[in-house]
């Protein structure tokens, strides 16, 4: 049965997962993570992948994992939203992993090693890929079976241990160790892009169409409005306190109507952007088409949790402006991830495709 | 005197004038009244109207120049205040050397339990004989490792309602007791600083205006530098909407009908904009800003986060990227510079810096529009008693 209310199973997850953010990774240490050289957190990730077991959450029980569906992974996608946490699971667990479920072959049991949290993989498109226009014209695959190309603003390949890389309209699967993985300063600094360069790479074809690249895209797009949600949800929670605390003219700010009203609208937005977001994971966990669903919480969440973090900032005033403020870091994961696996724009394009408004 | 006399002027000061030693040619210029023309003469200025003041860059177009990021805020703020407030010793002292750029200005008002709220302001200071003791700090002064002297606004007068207890000052930076560190942004650049202020200590005849008086002095301040930030018209298409449209003139593979009807309705909003600005310069040509300046402001801000937004988001893939994060100090105030990111990024502060946008719209539907305030609960509490 569909609901867009959480399920006390996903409700426990959720805690789980939220006490090890608490204390594995307080805006404070993800702010002194993001200047490290290794701005991915594999130590948390190990925690959550390994120990909770929540890289496997969409493997089946047969292959070692949770047997699980997107609900649950939308419930994790919120609470790493809401602590910025730079770890590989939206790339890993979500994009790598839908599109090896999708694809026929599976020669190394990569999806038993993702299940176990022994291995990250990442799917090898530019963080920006949209599932409506996704074309792979930057790889090409030789007659020998080895791989040639590059790749641009790929998220998380720099933790990966196995690249899947659309070539010459196939699948593959390349080690990591195969391949030139080069980070490149990034908006978001806690989910850095990286160009991956592969020159005649040896690779195996576990697809040969294009189709699980597609599914991945778009399972990804619609669970990403789960994430931004978390963002969302953190700016929202922070401003109100803030608000509350902050003296000014002798009165909290917050009791300026000007302020209540505006905040009264951004609470709006992240209420909507909720059931949207639950209406995008229950329609992935379901056996309907997926696609209105997903276009529509992409086409809200996107631009509901860029509008959210800039008011945050704007509402914290001069401090929200300094680099020693957390603000920073969901401001600019919330800029890029409205880049991320097309734009609110392509989104709402598709919504006039799907609910028959034609341009 | 008009303007064929102005012009006469600055063509025979132009030729009688060595341009090959920048700082004398200043310096000379200030002293033919051909700085600032509106200024009286004697003070860089021939009392004329400043309307006037175009015919002269005309003339003197190609000769040594300004450096207006580093001299905004000698220029913008302090200079007028200055005139507005100054003995005459300290307009002879001060604004000659500002307008050359020998010494560069910088502004103690903001701190971190003030902002919109500026007149909180807790940096005291304390009367000791013929100087004044000043302890506090400070937050969000742009230029304060180079500047020379900062206008600075202080509480001397902690028993009074908090407007009438502050009396404003020029602070030597070069004092004992002024330190100035570096304040990282969200960009991740210093551009601003936090200045400290302790135990430092400052001449009774660096005070500018009465004791007590240094709100009045302060908002002549504050009105000039809302018109410094966002009165600045330009020419139709540039600015951020230039750098917006050029990236869509160049990369036609970015373009779809959603961002070409978004840009389209933010270049129409910068053009009205800019003609508005256009229409409040002539207004004002002869007088001080009003509150008016506050609607430029205001709209400047929020023009230029709706383009840069669009900006990133056109650039897609590109708009993943950003080109340094880098901790360094920055020269002076750029919202153009360097990438879309950055510009993205940078823009967040327009609308809090100079007067945030909410104390903008306050001051716009209070000042020009009439309506009434909001009750005040603080206006007559002694500043001391406020709950913080």
């Amino acid at each position: 049965m569909t609901s867009l209310l959480y399920s006390e199973v996903e409700e426990e997850l959720r805690a789980a997962v939220r006490g090890v953010l608490a204390d594995k990774s307080s805006p404070a240490s993800v702010l002194a993570r993001v200047e490290s050289d290794a701005p991915y957190d594999m130590g948390l990730w190990k925690t959550l992948a390994a120990d909770m077991g929540v890289a496997g959450l969409l493997i089946p029980e047969s292959r070692g994992g949770a047997g699980a569906s997107a609900r649950e992974v939308a419930v994790v996608l919120e609470e790493l939203g809401r602590s910025v946490a730079p770890v590989p699971f939206l790339t890993s667990a979500v994009l790598a992993t839908t599109a090896l479920l999708a694809a026929p072959e599976d020669p190394g049991d990569l999806l038993s090693r993702l299940a176990s949290g022994d291995l990250t993989a990442a799917l090898a498109v530019p963080f920006s890929a949209s599932p409506y226009g996704f074309r792979d014209e930057t790889v090409t695959a030789g007659a020998d079976g080895t791989l040639s190309g590059r790749v641009t603003a790929v998220a998380g390949a720099a933790v990966a241990d196995v690249l899947l890389v659309p070539a010459s309209g196939a699948l593959y699967a390349v080690e990591a160790g195969h391949a030139t993985v080069e980070t490149v300063p990034s908006l978001d600094l806690t989910r850095p892009i990286a160009t991956v360069t592969l020159w005649s790479a040896p690779a195996v074809r576990i697809a040969s169409d294009l189709s699980g690249v597609r599914r991945a895209l778009l399972t990804g797009a619609g669970l990403l409005a789960s994430e931004q949600l978390g963002v969302a949800k953190w700016c929202l929670d922070t401003t109100l306190a803030y608000l509350k605390e902050r003296h000014q003219f002798a009165r909290p700010i917050g009791s300026f109507q000007a302020i209540k009203h505006r905040m009264a609208d951004l609470w709006l937005d992240v209420v909507r952007a909720r059931a949207a977001a639950r209406g995008a994971a229950d329609a992935l966990a379901g056996e309907e088409d997926p696609s209105l669903a997903v276009a529509v919480a992409q086409a809200w969440c996107g631009d509901v949790a860029v509008h959210v973090a800039e008011e945050a900032l704007q509402l914290h005033g001069g401090i929200g402006m300094t680099w020693e403020h957390p603000l920073h870091l969901f401001l600019k994961r919330a800029k890029a991830a409205q880049l991320a696996l097309g734009t609110p724009g392509d989104h709402r394009q598709q919504v006039g495709v799907l609910a028959d408004l034609p341009a | 005197m008009n303007e064929d006399e102005i012009r006469a002027r600055a063509r025979a000061f132009r030729e009688a004038t060595p341009a090959s030693d920048r700082l004398a040619f200043l310096r000379a210029r200030f002293d033919a009244g051909l700085a600032w023309v509106h200024f009286p003469e004697g003070l860089g200025g021939l009392g004329a109207p400043r309307e006037l003041q175009l015919a002269v860059e005309q003339e003197l177009e190609g000769t040594p120049q300004l450096d207006p990021g580093l001299q905004a805020i000698g220029l913008g703020m302090a200079a007028p205040t200055i005139l507005a407030f100054g003995t005459e010793e300290q307009k002879k002292r001060f604004l000659r050397p500002l307008w050359t750029g020998e010494e560069i200005w910088c502004q103690l008002f903001s701190e971190p339990g003030a902002g919109s709220d500026l007149a909180t302001l807790a940096t005291r200071a304390v009367r000791d004989g013929d100087e004044w003791v000043v302890d506090g700090q400070k937050v969000w002064t742009s230029g304060a490792h180079h500047a020379r002297w900062a206008i600075l606004v202080a509480r001397t007068d902690p028993d009074v309602p908090k407007h009438r207890g502050l009396t404003y000052f020029v602070c030597d930076m070069h004092a004992p007791g002024v330190e100035a560190r570096p304040l990282r942004q969200i960009t991740g650049e210093a551009e601003f600083n936090e200045v400290f202020l302790t135990g430092v200590r400052l001449p009774d005849d660096l005070r500018l205006g009465a004791v007590g008086d240094g709100w009045r002095v302060a908002q002549t301040t504050l009105m000039n530098e809302r018109v410094a930030i966002g009165g600045n018209a330009g020419r139709r298409g540039g600015g951020m909407i230039g750098m917006v449209a050029q990236t869509w003139r160049e990369r036609p593979e970015l373009r779809t009908p959603d961002l070409h009807q978004r840009l389209l309705r933010l270049w129409v909003e910068a053009e009205v904009t800019r003609l508005a600005g256009v229409r409040l310069r002539e207004q004002l040509a002869a007088g001080q800003p009003g509150p008016e300046g506050s609607g430029m402001k205001l709209a400047f801000a929020s023009l230029n986060q709706a383009l840069t937004g669009l900006e990133v988001e056109l650039r897609r893939e590109e708009g993943l990227g950003y080109d340094d994060w880098t901790f360094r100090r920055s020269e002076s105030v750029d919202f153009a510079g360097r990438d879309a990111g950055y510009r993205y990024l940078r823009a967040k502060g327009n609308s809090i810096e100079g007067g945030t946008s909410e104390i903008l719209r306050n001051i716009i539907s209070e000042r020009v529009l009439g309506l009434p305030s909001e009750p005040r609960v603080d206006k007559d509490i002694p500043w001391k008693d406020l709950p913080r």
